[in-house]
């Protein structure tokens, strides 16, 4: 078909090459969006605090990080880190820190937007009641909100999935720079790019359907 | 640490400082990174903008036969052309369309990788717009679609003169944050080589070994892109506003 030849691809292949960069790709989306999710949050209620001292530097970090294209906060983690804490951390790690304070502006809008849709006779019960802010948020309102969030965090992981793949950059070995190696080494690189393809596009639409699964589950349930 | 301001005023080649930091201020043949700095950015609003025609054309095209009456095979085709863009990394596809399509398909093998950039940036973009034209479509009273047909309009008719103009309305919030998507996307362009912002600022970073100058240029003219297109697309939203109809001020009401 087409001149292309994918015998080459074996199980020995896959486990050689590729296993250990699929590894990495999951467990980087992984950590980040936990990573992400946790910082995102806190982000998120530094916003909505009312208190400028916290609203506007998040504002600034969240919306920074969200006008300038992640292979570059890639570029300047790589770069700056190492300057900062004084030894080499290595491109892996530096993906990992980098994903996390990337993933955090952008589930921080998600969280800001999930808590904004919490009707605000929530917020009056929990206060009536005589809890404390914290108590408000802890108890009543995230809860809530979180459950809202679900589909939205799972769509926004899946994009988190495709972006590992611009670990490139800084050459950390995910599961496409196993297909690039694998492809280079055993000159089969055209057939190893359309499996890379194949892989990926697996993988996200069976999340994508899982996703879509979830949500009309919960949309019942309401 | 100081920072080293005048690396941008350096010919690329000899590395002089060049008066006036353009090549221009050395005479003929000097050029500073300044310079290259500037057709950098030419080259991601280049790639941006082009990938952006493209996008809006096939998403405008797959997200309007998807909501097409009596059509299932074009909508089955629409909603499959989502999926398949939508489901593979941006970079794998950039990678399938320069080292795979040039040599699958002859008719592309001399075909400039700038065209190459765009059919990717653009093609994967579509996905994402046909899903947006689609919601807007979707979003509209089922009477603005009767009372077009009501009128004796055709279907290309009620489209092009009832349902299409207000549906663009709505998607513009989302179409704005698309088109900045787009503008960071169209970063990806380095792994195949093409001189815009992010592949200047790896390489200049790695001749200069000035990496913390080079990449606050190069992000502070991302982040003044970015607002660039978000007051642009907000003019745009303002001048096409029809009076009274409410649903295009975005920020999801409640």
């Amino acid at each position: 078909m087409l001149g292309l030849d994918f015998s080459f691809f074996t199980g020995e292949v896959f486990r050689g090459y590729i296993l250990s960069g699929m590894y990495f790709s999951f467990a980087l989306t992984a950590v980040a969006t936990l990573g992400g999710i946790v910082f995102g949050t806190i982000l998120a209620l530094m916003r909505l605090s009312g208190n400028k001292f916290l609203d506007i530097p998040a504002a600034i970090y969240v919306n920074g990080m969200r006008s300038i294209p992640l292979l570059m906060v890639l570029l300047w983690f790589f770069l700056l880190v190492p300057l900062l804490i004084g030894r080499a951390i290595g491109a892996e790690m530096s993906a990992v820190i980098t994903f996390i304070a990337f993933e955090a502006a952008y589930f921080s809008e998600i969280v800001r937007a999930g808590i904004q849709s919490i009707a605000r006779g929530q917020v009056y019960a929990g206060q009536a009641l005589g809890m404390s802010y914290a108590q408000n948020m802890k108890l009543v309102i995230l809860p809530q909100a979180f459950r809202n969030m679900i589909p939205v965090f799972l769509t926004q992981t899946i994009i988190l999935f495709q972006d590992t793949s611009l670990v490139y950059i800084i050459t950390a070995h995910d599961m496409l720079h196993g297909f690039t190696v694998a492809g280079n080494n055993l000159s089969h690189s055209r057939e190893s790019y359309i499996l890379a393809a194949v892989f990926y596009f697996v993988i996200c639409y069976t999340l994508s359907w899982l996703v879509k699964r979830l949500q009309q589950k919960i949309a019942i349930i309401r | 640490m100081a920072l080293e301001w005048r690396i941008f005023c350096q010919d690329t080649i000899d590395r002089t400082v060049v008066a006036g930091c353009f090549g221009s201020g050395g005479g003929a043949g000097t050029n500073t990174y300044l310079d290259w700095l500037i057709s950098a950015w030419g080259q991601t609003v280049l790639v941006a903008g082009l990938s952006l025609v493209v996008a809006l054309v096939v998403g405008s095209i797959i997200g309007t036969i998807r909501t097409l009456p009596d059509s299932p095979w074009l909508a089955r085709f629409g909603n499959a052309w989502v999926e398949l863009f939508r489901n593979i990394p941006l970079l794998v596809q950039i990678f399938l369309w320069y080292h795979v399509v040039p040599v699958l398909f002859p008719a592309f093998a001399d075909t400039p990788k700038l065209v190459l950039v765009v059919a990717g940036l653009g093609l994967f973009t579509s996905a994402r717009i046909a899903e947006q034209v689609r919601a807007g479509i979707q979003a509209l009273p089922r009477g603005q679609r009767y009372a077009g047909m009501a009128l004796g309009f055709t279907t290309p008719q009620y489209y092009r003169y009832v349902l299409l103009p207000m549906a663009y309305r709505i998607i513009i919030p989302p179409l704005t944050s698309e088109t900045m998507n787009i503008f960071k996307n169209s970063s990806v362009a380095f792994a195949v080589s093409i001189t815009e912002l992010t592949f200047f600022a790896q390489q200049v970073a790695e001749e200069t070994s000035r990496g913390i100058e080079v990449y606050m240029a190069v992000t502070a003219l991302y982040i003044v892109s970015a607002l660039t297109i978000n007051r642009i697309m907000a003019f745009i939203e303002k001048r096409v506003r029809v009076p009274g109809f409410v649903a295009s001020t975005g920020g999801g009401g409640h």
